[in-house]
C-alpha cells in the first residue's frame, strides 16, 4: 500500500495552509486519498505553521509521525521537527532561510530576482522542487494551479514553480494511481454543504475557531446555495435571531465554539420549553476558558449534553468523517424540525479545520425525517397535546389561529400557566418527543463498527479519532466501536456492538475520558482510558504507541 | 380565537394580572386599538402582526392579546423578533420590552437593532423599576433613587434612552405616557408602519414601586404643539436631552425624528423567490474543488 507523509512548515502569514492544500490537490490529482493536519498558533504573523500532508491509497484520516518529504520554508521547521525526520527523508528546503538542514536547497531568493516575481509566490518555487523530486510531471502542478491560482497570477507561478523544478533532481517517484481524484474539503466546508442539503434557509454565526470558516464558507457561497448569512452582535443574538427565523418558518443553522456556546445556552434552553428547531455546529478546542484557540480537544461532550436549565430532549451526533459530516449535518436539521429541538453537530478542530479527501457518493442515503405541519382541520394550537408529544407547526400568518410560542410553562395553546396538572402535562408531552427519538436513532445507523468484529479488546472512541483509531487497532487486531449519535445514547446498537468484548479501552482528546463515562452511565464498563489532551490529534504511531503500553 | 374579528376578541382569556392602576393596561388598549384600526385603514391582516415579549410585568401583555406571538427572555426579544422580521418581511414584528429587560440586561441588542435599521418595532415600557422582581433600580431610574437592592439611593445617573436611539441609527424615536392615550395609540400606529427600526419609549406608571404620576403630569408636553418638523437630527437630539430622567425640567412627548433607510435583510429577500436545488447546488459548487 502506497502511503506517503509530506509536511511543510514556515512561518505564519507565509500562506503554508494554502501550499498545504496544494500538495493534497497534488495527490488527489494522482489518486490518492488524503488526509491534511494544519498546525498554527493563535496569530496572523510570524510563528511557526506546518502543515503534514498524508496521502494512501486507503481512506484516512489521521497523520504519521515521520516524513517522506519535508518542506522547509524556515530553520524552525527543521529545529522543531527532529522527531519527525528519519535518515531517508527527503529535505528540500530554502537556501537562505534554512541554515543548516543537508538536503535539496532552492535559491528562491534568486528565482524570485530573475523572474520579476512578488514575494507572494516563494510557496510556488518549493511546490516546482517538491513535484521535481518526487518525479510528478509538471502538467499536474499545471492543472492544480489552473484551478487555485487567480488567472492574472497563475503565469507568474508557473515560471517560479518551473525553476524551482529545475533546481531539484528526481529523488523518488510518487506514482498515479490511475483512478479519478476526489475533493478535498475540510469539515467545516462539508458541514456547510450538509446543511444545505438537509434543506437550510439561514445560517447564523459569530466568528470564533474551529468554526469561523464554516460562516466564512457559507457566506461566501451564499449566492450559489442560496442561503441567507448573517453575523449579528454576539452568540446570545445569534440564537434568539435563529429561534426567531425559525418561529417564522426558516430552517436555520448557527455554528460556535465552546465560549460562544456558553453564551447561546439560555437560547437554547429557550428552544427546548418553546420548542423552536435549532441546529448548532459546535467546534471543540481546548478549554476552559479561552484555551487554547488554534488547537483541538474533545472536552465538551458533557456540555454538550447538559447545557440549559431545565429537561428537554436534544439530539447531539458527533461524524467521524466527511462522509458523515455530510449525512448528519443534513439529519441533524431534519430531526431538529421533525422534533422541534435543538440539534447539535458535535466536532473539533480536527475535523473542522483539517482537509479531507471527499467522496459524497460514499456518504450515503441522506437521514431525512419529515416534519409534522399544522394540517388545517382544526383551530391551531401551537403545542397541541399529541401521543407522540410532536405538536404541529404553523407559522404566521397562514396558521388561520394566533401562534403562540412561550419560554413559560404553557398550555396548548401557547398561554403562560402555573397550573399542576399543566405544567407537569407539558413536560411529559415534552418528553414524549424523547421516545421517538430515541427510536429514530436506533433505527439509523448510529454506532459503527470496524477492525476485527468479534476481538476481546475494543477500541472506543467518538468524532475525529475515528481514522487514527481504526488504523492503530489493525496492529493489535482489536475492533474499533464508535457511537456517531450520542444523544439519545443508542444503548441497544451499542450493547450489541460491544457483545463478547472483554476489554473496552476509551481513546479521547480530553482529560478525564468523557465518553467513557457517559458509557458508564448508560451502564457500559469501560476497563482503560488513552487520553491526549495537549491540543494534538493522535497520529497513527503515536496512538498505537499508547495502546501498545495499555494493551501491555 | 379566530383572526379577522373585531377589536374586542383582540383581547385574549388568558387571567389578567397586573395590578390596579398599572400602566400597562393603557398600552394593552391602546395597541389592541392601534392593531384594529391598522387593520380596518391599512388592511394589514391581524394575522400579520407577530408580538415578541421580554420577560417582567410588561411582557405578560403577549400572553393577554389574541395575536400571534413569542413570549421570549429576558432581554433578549429584539434578536427574536429580528430573525422573525428576515424570515418573513410581510409580517409586522412589535416588542414590548422593559426599561431593566432592554436597557439592562439586553442594551447591545437594541443599540444593535437601532444601527441595522432591522424593520421592527419596539416599545419599551419604562416604568423606570424592575416590576416584577418587586422593586430594584434600572438604567433610567432618576439619579438617588431607592430600590430594594440599593437602600441608600443609587449614585448612578440614568441613561438617556432617546439619544442614546439617536446616535445608534435608530430611524424613528418617539416618547409616550401612559396617562396620555390617545397620542400613544397613534404613535403606535405610525411606529409600526415605519419602515425600519422604530423605538418607542413610553413613561410608564407602576402603581406599586414607583408611581410617578403627578410628577409626569406636571412635567409632559407634546412636541408636536411647537410645531417642529421630524427631519432634523439636531433637533431631535436637543429635543431629547431637554430631560435628563431626574430633573424637574419639561418631559417632551411625541415623535422626535423619522428618516427613511435601507432596512436590514433587504437583500435576502430575491433569496427566499429562488428555487432551490439543494442537491444540485451542492454538486455544482464540489465540482470547483476537484
Ligand atoms: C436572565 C434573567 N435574569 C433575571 C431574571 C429575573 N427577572 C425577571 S423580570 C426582571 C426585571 C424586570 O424589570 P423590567 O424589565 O423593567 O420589567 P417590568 O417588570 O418593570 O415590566 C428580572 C430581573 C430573568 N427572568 N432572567
Ligand atoms: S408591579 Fe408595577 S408594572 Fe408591574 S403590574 Fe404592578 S403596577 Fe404594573
Ligand atoms: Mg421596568
Amino acid at each position: 500500500m502506497r502511503d506517503y507523509s509530506v509536511m511543510i512548515g514556515g512561518k505564519a502569514g507565509e500562506g503554508i495552509n494554502t501550499a498545504g492544500l496544494a500538495i493534497a490537490g497534488i495527490f488527489t490529482h494522482l489518486g490518492y486519498h488524503v488526509y491534511m493536519y494544519f498546525d498554527y498558533p493563535s496569530l496572523i504573523r510570524g510563528g511557526h505553521n506546518f502543515a503534514v500532508v498524508r496521502a494512501a491509497e486507503q481512506k484516512i484520516g489521521a497523520h504519521r509521525d515521520t516524513d517522506d518529504i519535508l518542506l522547509a520554508l524556515d530553520q524552525n521547521c527543521i529545529d522543531r521537527h527532529t522527531g519527525r525526520i528519519r535518515d531517508d527523508t527527503v529535505i528540500i528546503h530554502d537556501t537562505y532561510r534554512v541554515v543548516s538542514a543537508g538536503g535539496h536547497p532552492v535559491d528562491v531568493n534568486r528565482i524570485l530576482d530573475e523572474e520579476n516575481a512578488p514575494a507572494i509566490t516563494r510557496n510556488s518555487a518549493i511546490l516546482g522542487a517538491f513535484c521535481s523530486a518526487a518525479g510528478i510531471g509538471r502538467d499536474v502542478l499545471e492543472d492544480v494551479f489552473g484551478k487555485t491560482v487567480p488567472e492574472k497570477y497563475l503565469d507568474v507561478n508557473l515560471r517560479v514553480a518551473g525553476r524551482g523544478g529545475d533546481a531539484v533532481d528526481e529523488v523518488m517517484r510518487i506514482e498515479a494511481l490511475n483512478r479519478p481524484g476526489l475533493p478535498v474539503l475540510t469539515g467545516n466546508e462539508v458541514a456547510g454543504l450538509g446543511l444545505v442539503r438537509g434543506g437550510l434557509d439561514t445560517f447564523v454565526a459569530y466568528p470564533m475557531t474551529p468554526t469561523s470558516n464554516l460562516l466564512h464558507f457559507l457566506a461566501g457561497h451564499a449566492d450559489d446555495l442560496g442561503v441567507k448569512v448573517i453575523h449579528p452582535e454576539n452568540e446570545i443574538a445569534v440564537m434568539l435571531m435563529a429561534l426567531g427565523l425559525a418561529y417564522a418558518g426558516d430552517r436555520t443553522a448557527v455554528c460556535t465554539s465552546g465560549g460562544g456556546f456558553c453564551l447561546m445556552t439560555e437560547g437554547l434552553s429557550l428552544a427546548g420549553m418553546s420548542e423552536t428547531p435549532v441546529t448548532i455546529v459546535l467546534g471543540q478546542r481546548p478549554g476552559p476558558s479561552t484555551g487554547v484557540p488554534t488547537y483541538t480537544a474533545q472536552g465538551d461532550l458533557h456540555f454538550a449534553l447538559n447545557a440549559g436549565q431545565g429537561e428537554f430532549p436534544r439530539f447531539i451526533v458527533a461524524p467521524g468523517d466527511l462522509e458523515e459530516m455530510y449525512a448528519w449535518s443534513a439529519g441533524a436539521l431534519s430531526l431538529s424540525w421533525k422534533y422541534q429541538i435543538p440539534s447539535i453537530v458535535l466536532v473539533d478542530k480536527t475535523l473542522a479545520e483539517g482537509g479531507y479527501t471527499f467522496d459524497i457518493d460514499a456518504a450515503g442515503p441522506i437521514p431525512q425525517y419529515e416534519t409534522q405541519l399544522w394540517d388545517g382541520t382544526e383551530p391551531y394550537r401551537r403545542y397541541r397535546d399529541t401521543e407522540s408529544g410532536i405538536s404541529p407547526l404553523a407559522f404566521p400568518p397562514g396558521s388561520g389561529a394566533p401562534v403562540k410560542a412561550n419560554s413559560y410553562a404553557h398550555d396548548e395553546v401557547g398561554f403562560t400557566t402555573e397550573d399542576a396538572e399543566g405544567i407537569a402535562g407539558m413536560q411529559e408531552k415534552v418528553l414524549r418527543k424523547a421516545e421517538g427519538l430515541r427510536r429514530d436513532v436506533e433505527s439509523a445507523r448510529a454506532v459503527e463498527m470496524a477492525g476485527k468484529p468479534d476481538a476481546g479488546t475494543a477500541i472506543v472512541c467518538w468524532g475525529s479519532q475515528k481514522g487514527a483509531c481504526i488504523e492503530a487497532a489493525e496492529r493489535f487486531d482489536a475492533r474499533v466501536v464508535r457511537p456517531i449519535i450520542l444523544a439519545p445514547f443508542p444503548a441497544e446498537q451499542w450493547r450489541s456492538a460491544t457483545a463478547g468484548a472483554d476489554r473496552v479501552i476509551a481513546v479521547e482528546n480530553n482529560a478525564t475520558g468523557q465518553l467513557a463515562r457517559l458509557l458508564r452511565q448508560h451502564g457500559f464498563p469501560v476497563d482503560d482510558l488513552a487520553l491526549k489532551y495537549d491540543g494534538r490529534p493522535f497520529s497513527v504511531d503515536e496512538l498505537a504507541g499508547r495502546l501498545a503500553e495499555v494493551i501491555g | 380565537m379566530i383572526h379577522g374579528k373585531p377589536a374586542g376578541d383582540l383581547i385574549s382569556p388568558a387571567e389578567n394580572t397586573w395590578c390596579p392602576g398599572c400602566g400597562n393596561f393603557s398600552i394593552e388598549h391602546m395597541m389592541k386599538s392601534a392593531l384594529a384600526e391598522l387593520s380596518e385603514s391599512e388592511g394589514i391582516g391581524l394575522e400579520k402582526f407577530v408580538l415578541v415579549g421580554g420577560i417582567g410585568c410588561h411582557g405578560k401583555l403577549v400572553d393577554y392579546l389574541n395575536v400571534n406571538s413569542y413570549y421570549a427572555i429576558h432581554g433578549r426579544a429584539i434578536p427574536l423578533a429580528t430573525g422573525i422580521a428576515v424570515a418573513n418581511p410581510d409580517l409586522r414584528v412589535i416588542c414590548f420590552v422593559g426599561d431593566g429587560d432592554t436597557y439592562a440586561e439586553g442594551l447591545g441588542h437594541l443599540i444593535f437593532a437601532a444601527k441595522r435599521n432591522a424593520d421592527i418595532t419596539v416599545i419599551v415600557h419604562d416604568n423606570r423599576v424592575y416590576g416584577l422582581t418587586t422593586g430594584q433600580y434600572t438604567p433610567t431610574s432618576p439619579y438617588g433613587f431607592k430600590g430594594r437592592s440599593t437602600p441608600g439611593g443609587i449614585t448612578e445617573r440614568p441613561i438617556n434612552p432617546l439619544e442614546l436611539m439617536l446616535v445608534s441609527g435608530a430611524t424613528f424615536i418617539s416618547r409616550g405616557y401612559t396617562k396620555r392615550l390617545k397620542p400613544l395609540k397613534e404613535t403606535f400606529k405610525e411606529a409600526i408602519l415605519h419602515k425600519g427600526f422604530s423605538f418607542v419609549e413610553i413613561l410608564q406608571i407602576c402603581a406599586t414601586y414607583f408611581n410617578r404620576t403627578d410628577c409626569y403630569n406636571e412635567q409632559v408636553y407634546a412636541v408636536a404643539d411647537e410645531g417642529l418638523g421630524t427631519a432634523s437630527f439636531d433637533q431631535a437630539l436637543a429635543k431629547s436631552r431637554e430631560w435628563d430622567y431626574t430633573s424637574k425640567t419639561r418631559i417632551p412627548l411625541g415623535t422626535f425624528y423619522r428618516r427613511e433607510m435601507p432596512v436590514f435583510g433587504e437583500k435576502f429577500q430575491e433569496f427566499s423567490r429562488r428555487e432551490k436545488r439543494r442537491e444540485e447546488a451542492v454538486r455544482d459548487l464540489l465540482e470547483g474543488y476537484r
